[in-house]
């Protein structure tokens, strides 16, 4: 399990690419039953939790918090922003795009907010992400999201419709149709 | 009247923003309110401004509450968890603090103490979905009930001009759908890139849903004007506006910075779906009366 400090990353993985490959791992059948059998075995869980952090790691710069909201933020992970904001970007955004902590660094939401639109993903952002389960961190996502562990980690508020519940969104960027 | 009131009575307000000392003491706070009541509808205690360690604000917010002036207390999510913010919604209301303005706050980095843990447990939408949970369904996020639940009118912040500029108003529409009904904007010196801001958000509504407050500061002199260009975060000071106030001689920048914001709060007033604005003055609240009387907006209270 990580603990260093949140730092912005950019996405080493194209925009297109990466939600290519969403569609590959998303939750189907045959999926779900590999997950179960790797959750099962005191040996395959630690190595596939750790090729995911390898991988994660060098591509999108991942802290494992365990639930993952790449695929609907332009896959540029939000838990590298210095506040750690799920929900876009603070305030402080300069007018070059750069981090208020991390000047040099681009703000993660505003490199979210172009690989989004540019892929006429941008309404993803709109999304209300819940508060995190802080227990989850060190945990592998994929196994989560398979499990369907990870549907109620963002919601479609109720301004969108003029309802006023609280309507759970199942995952609606993930199936790329 | 209230804030609430003046808002939803559609006649234009006017908040202030003020800083709680650095000490154990509410007297400068009880001597501010006495200049400001007359003024302002309700002003805003702040929250560890900057994150530099000063007095509570939901005390700054009692003791504005006791000088006869309206709180709106800030909260920010930089030093708490969900624990202790729920918990100090709870004290705020039991106290009859109304007014609560949510935002993420300022990194640690810029304060006093850049060596303390950023908590950031939640970010400011979330706050915002939390408090309004715990109003309308009258329980905590673990689902455990409140007797009685929290009266709260929940207040946001947005940035207009910061990047991405496409998003800005989205995203003070997920604001809104988290639970904000009133939102004061940071400083506004570009008019310009907020009436763009205004044309988007009335393109989605949202000032019919939310009033808008929109933020206006007075510089006081031309280190405040370098500073606040330079240091603080967020802000955009356009060109024109710097070049003006250094072309008056320095002891006549705070009255040249005083006379900008009388002509902002004017501009500002003028656009479709600003509901008012936000002074922010803290430190400088002796302004306010000045710039309020030579925008105006005095009279305009006085006739709505």
């Amino acid at each position: 399990m990580t603990t260093r400090p949140p730092v912005p990353a950019h996405p080493r993985l194209g925009t297109r690419l990466a939600y290519r490959l969403q569609r590959v791992l998303r939750p189907r059948p045959g999926l779900r039953w590999l997950g179960a059998r790797i959750e099962a075995s005191g040996l395959a869980r630690p190595l596939f939790t750790t090729t995911e952090r390898l991988t994660k790691e060098t591509l999108f710069g991942c802290r494992m918090c365990g639930q993952c909201a790449l695929p609907v933020t332009g896959y540029v992970c939000p838990m590298g922003c210095p506040k750690e904001l799920r929900n876009g970007p603070c305030g402080g955004v300069g007018a070059d795009g750069g981090c208020e902590v991390y000047p040099q660094m681009r703000c993660v939401w505003v490199e979210a907010y172009e690989r989004a639109a540019s892929q006429g993903r941008a309404a993803d952002l709109r999304l209300l992400h819940l508060p995190i389960d802080h227990r989850r961190w060190g945990e592998s996502s994929w196994l989560n999201y398979w499990q369907g562990r990870d549907e109620a980690l963002w919601i479609r508020e109720a301004g969108d419709t003029g309802d006023d519940r609280h309507v759970p969104h199942h995952q609606p960027a993930l199936g790329g149709s | 009247m209230s804030l609430r009131d003046r808002l939803t009575s559609g006649s234009f307000a006017v908040t202030a923003e003020i800083s709680p000392p650095r000490g154990a003491s509410t007297d400068p706070i009880a001597a501010t309110a006495a200049l400001l009541r007359d003024w302002v509808d309700a002003v805003n205690v702040t929250d560890n401004q900057g994150s530099n360690v000063r007095l509570a604000s939901w005390a700054g917010s009692l003791a504005a509450l006791h000088a006869g002036l309206e709180p709106v207390m800030q909260m920010t999510c930089r030093d708490r968890n969900r624990i202790a913010l729920q918990s100090d919604l709870l004290g705020a209301s039991a106290l009859g603090i109304r007014n609560i303005l949510v935002m993420t706050g300022d990194h640690p980095k810029f304060g006093d103490h850049p060596e303390a843990k950023p908590v950031f447990d939640l970010d400011s939408v979330q706050l915002l979905w939390t408090l309004r949970h715990m109003r309308d369904q009258g329980a905590v996020l673990s689902g455990r009930a409140l007797k009685p639940p929290p009266d709260c009118f929940l207040g946001a912040v947005e940035n207009p001009s910061a990047p991405p500029a496409e998003f800005r108003a989205d995203r003070l529409g997920k604001k809104i759908d988290a639970g904000a009904q009133f939102v004061q904007t940071q400083f506004v010196f570009d008019v310009a890139a907020f009436a763009r801001w205004m044309s988007r958000v009335r393109d989605l509504g949202l000032h019919q849903r939310c009033y808008i407050l929109a933020g206006v500061g007075a510089v006081r002199s031309r280190n405040a004007l370098d500073f606040m260009r330079d240091k603080v975060p967020g802000v955009h000071v356009p060109d024109d506006v710097y070049r003006r106030l250094r072309a008056v001689p320095a002891d006549q920048t705070a009255a040249e910075g005083a006379r900008l914001a009388a002509e902002t709060v004017q501009q500002l007033s003028a656009i479709d779906g600003v509901a008012g604005v936000h002074l922010l003055v803290a430190g400088n609240e002796q302004a306010v009366p000045g710039i309020l009387d030579e925008a105006g907006v005095r009279a305009v209270r006085d006739g709505g």
